[in-house]
């Protein structure tokens, strides 16, 4: 089903619970000289998960996918994987699982990171494996310090053209990626630069959204807030639905009118973990050192896992 | 009676008995969470936990897997994000003590995390720098946590990730790390503090039945050692059972 809104954004309405149709854009007046004008936009769009890459994703994007241990948005990246996209610059602060697959797949044309680690297993297999030996071909990498990383996403938020830190003073890490070292205009301290990141999509998972797409998660919040703001298109994938958002201690809420697309995706963090839903699946990161070591194995897993007719949704 | 502790219990109780003072530890997973766990146990109740995560003030019951286990996150004080972890927390010099661990050390308690081999054609690739660089700079100490091998212990680091003391004494200050930086490498034979002068790692202590000569051997380069290392005082009963209960849970 298909509703045309305001400013004719399609609306496709994939889940019929508790979604209110779109209104028109609110007209504001301003109070000082009466002159009328018109918010962006009044939503973000729900679709299905599948239409929602088709849509935002592009071969060649840079994209982002983030959540820091919590709430990684591993049904989207394997969805990225069932329409074959290609060529892709990877960013995100730790790899994990997730991009470990996208690489091993050969999605990944460049990886942006800080630690490509299995946390608390050792290695990531297909990442170690393409930058050793070029498996299943060749790619970029550009890597930083999370400090790093933290405060390039955070510029990108806020618009600026790069963040000021403390940090990679002294270290080998200057040598191999992009910082540079400024004096503070105000005490002549140096500090390091490091450029705004700023992805063409970010992708990110939370626990909830209500019918307008207002978005809240809650939990470890990790860059998520940081990525979807300093992104040109943003896709959220929840896990339910609800009629209004009730507030949760420390939660983040992006307002529906700063993203573009909701799509719903129960379980869509796992093997990561949407607190208070899900639990994290310690046992398959385990697991996957063992299915991820060997390039048949790891292939066919894929197959049958993600890319296979019954891994589809 | 418990049974005598393993080369690997006694450098988690050493680890841990390191943070009996301290009010606030940064810490990763592995070792380090399993020592700074049995330290509020034993040690230190009042001691605060972060991880990385954006989990401040943890008090996991049993050793995370991860820094982001939902453990972590539903017991803390606070929960906060990356930027702000980095920038308001550790940046800020808020936090006593930082554990690390790395694939290689040398000398002066420099740390590599990134590759061993060249850099563009690595032999082995590591996870990298991770929270390492920003966190040695500004905490208030960092204790290295490492096996004892000269493959760890290295004469040449193949990548330096994380600054300890530098090319030696005066290095922290005129790179602008404000952290007093590694205070000790504690290994399964022993421990090697910085010397105040040279600040370069010397053998202090030594784990009950480990030699010099064998300490030695086992370092990539020539060790400076005390001419009296202490030794190790034995695991206690209350450290052992609390180690071996948390490891059971």
């Amino acid at each position: 089903m298909v509703v045309t809104g305001a400013g004719g954004l399609g609306l496709r309405l994939t889940e019929p619970i508790g979604v209110r149709r779109p209104q028109t854009a609110p007209m504001i007046r301003c109070a000082r000289n009466g002159s009328v004008f018109t918010l962006r936009t009044v939503m973000a769009r729900l679709l299905r998960l599948s239409d929602a890459v088709a849509e935002l994703v592009h071969d060649g994007d840079c994209v982002a996918l983030e959540g820091f241990t919590h709430l990684i948005p591993f049904a989207a990246g394997h969805e990225l994987l069932r329409q074959g996209r290609r060529d892709l610059e990877l960013i995100r602060m730790t790899p994990d699982l997730l991009y470990d697959q996208l690489i091993g797949m050969g999605a990944a044309r460049r990886l942006v990171f800080s630690y490509g680690g299995n946390p608390g297993v050792g290695s990531l297999h297909r990442f170690r494996d393409a930058i050793e030996h070029g498996w299943p071909h060749p790619i970029e990498i550009e890597e930083h310090s999370h400090a790093g990383m933290a405060n390039r996403y955070a510029a990108g938020a806020a618009k600026l053209p790069f963040a000021v830190l403390r940090g990679y003073a002294g270290t080998d890490l200057v040598a191999h990626t992009n910082v540079r070292f400024i004096e503070c205009p105000f005490t002549g301290e140096k500090l390091a630069a490091v450029a705004a990141l700023a992805p063409d999509v970010a992708i990110v998972h939370a626990q909830e959204a209500d019918g307008e797409g207002n978005v809240q998660l809650w939990g470890i919040p990790g860059v998520q807030k940081e990525a979807v703001l300093a992104a040109t298109r943003t896709l959220v994938t929840v896990e339910r639905i609800v009629d209004q958002l009730q507030p949760r201690p420390g939660a983040v809420v992006l307002p529906g009118w700063a993203l573009d697309v909701v799509a719903v995706a129960p379980g869509g963090s796992q093997p990561s973990y949407s607190e208070g839903i899900t639990r994290r699946d310690n046992e398959f990161y385990r697991d996957w050192d063992e299915i991820s070591r060997d390039r048949e194995r790891f292939s066919a897993w894929m197959r049958e896992h993600v890319l296979g007719e019954a891994a589809a949704r | 009676m418990s049974a005598a502790a393993s080369t690997d219990e006694v450098q988690t109780v050493v680890a841990a008995r390191r943070l009996a003072s301290a009010r606030t530890v940064f810490i990763g997973v592995g070792r380090p969470s399993t020592a700074a766990i049995l330290a509020r146990m034993v040690h230190n109740p009042d001691l605060v936990l972060i991880y990385e995560s954006g989990t401040i003030g943890a008090k996991p019951f049993r050793i995370p897997l991860s820094i982001g286990d939902g453990e972590l996150s539903e017991t803390a004080d606070a929960v906060v994000g990356v930027p702000e972890m980095f920038n308001y927390w550790i940046g800020a010099g808020r936090v006593d003590v930082a554990f690390l661990g790395a694939a290689q050390v040398d000398r002066h308690a420099n740390l590599n995390s990134t590759v061993i081999g060249d850099y563009d054609h690595p032999r082995t690739r590591l996870p990298g720098a991770g929270g390492a660089p920003e966190i040695a700079s500004s905490c208030g100490e960092v204790i290295v946590t490492v096996a004892h091998s000269r493959r760890t212990l290295v004469e040449r680091l193949d990548f330096l990730t994380t600054v300890g003391h530098g090319d030696g004494p005066g290095a922290r200050e005129r790179l602008g790390l404000r952290g007093k930086g590694p205070t000790a490498v504690i290994t399964d034979l022993g421990v090697l503090e910085p010397d105040p002068v040279s600040a370069e790692l010397t053998l202090t202590q030594l784990h009950e039945g480990v030699t010099v000569a064998q300490a030695r051997e086992q370092t990539g380069w020539e060790l400076a050692a005390l001419e009296q290392p202490r030794i190790t005082e034995r695991p206690s009963e209350a450290e052992l059972d609390a180690l071996r209960e948390l490891l059971a849970r």
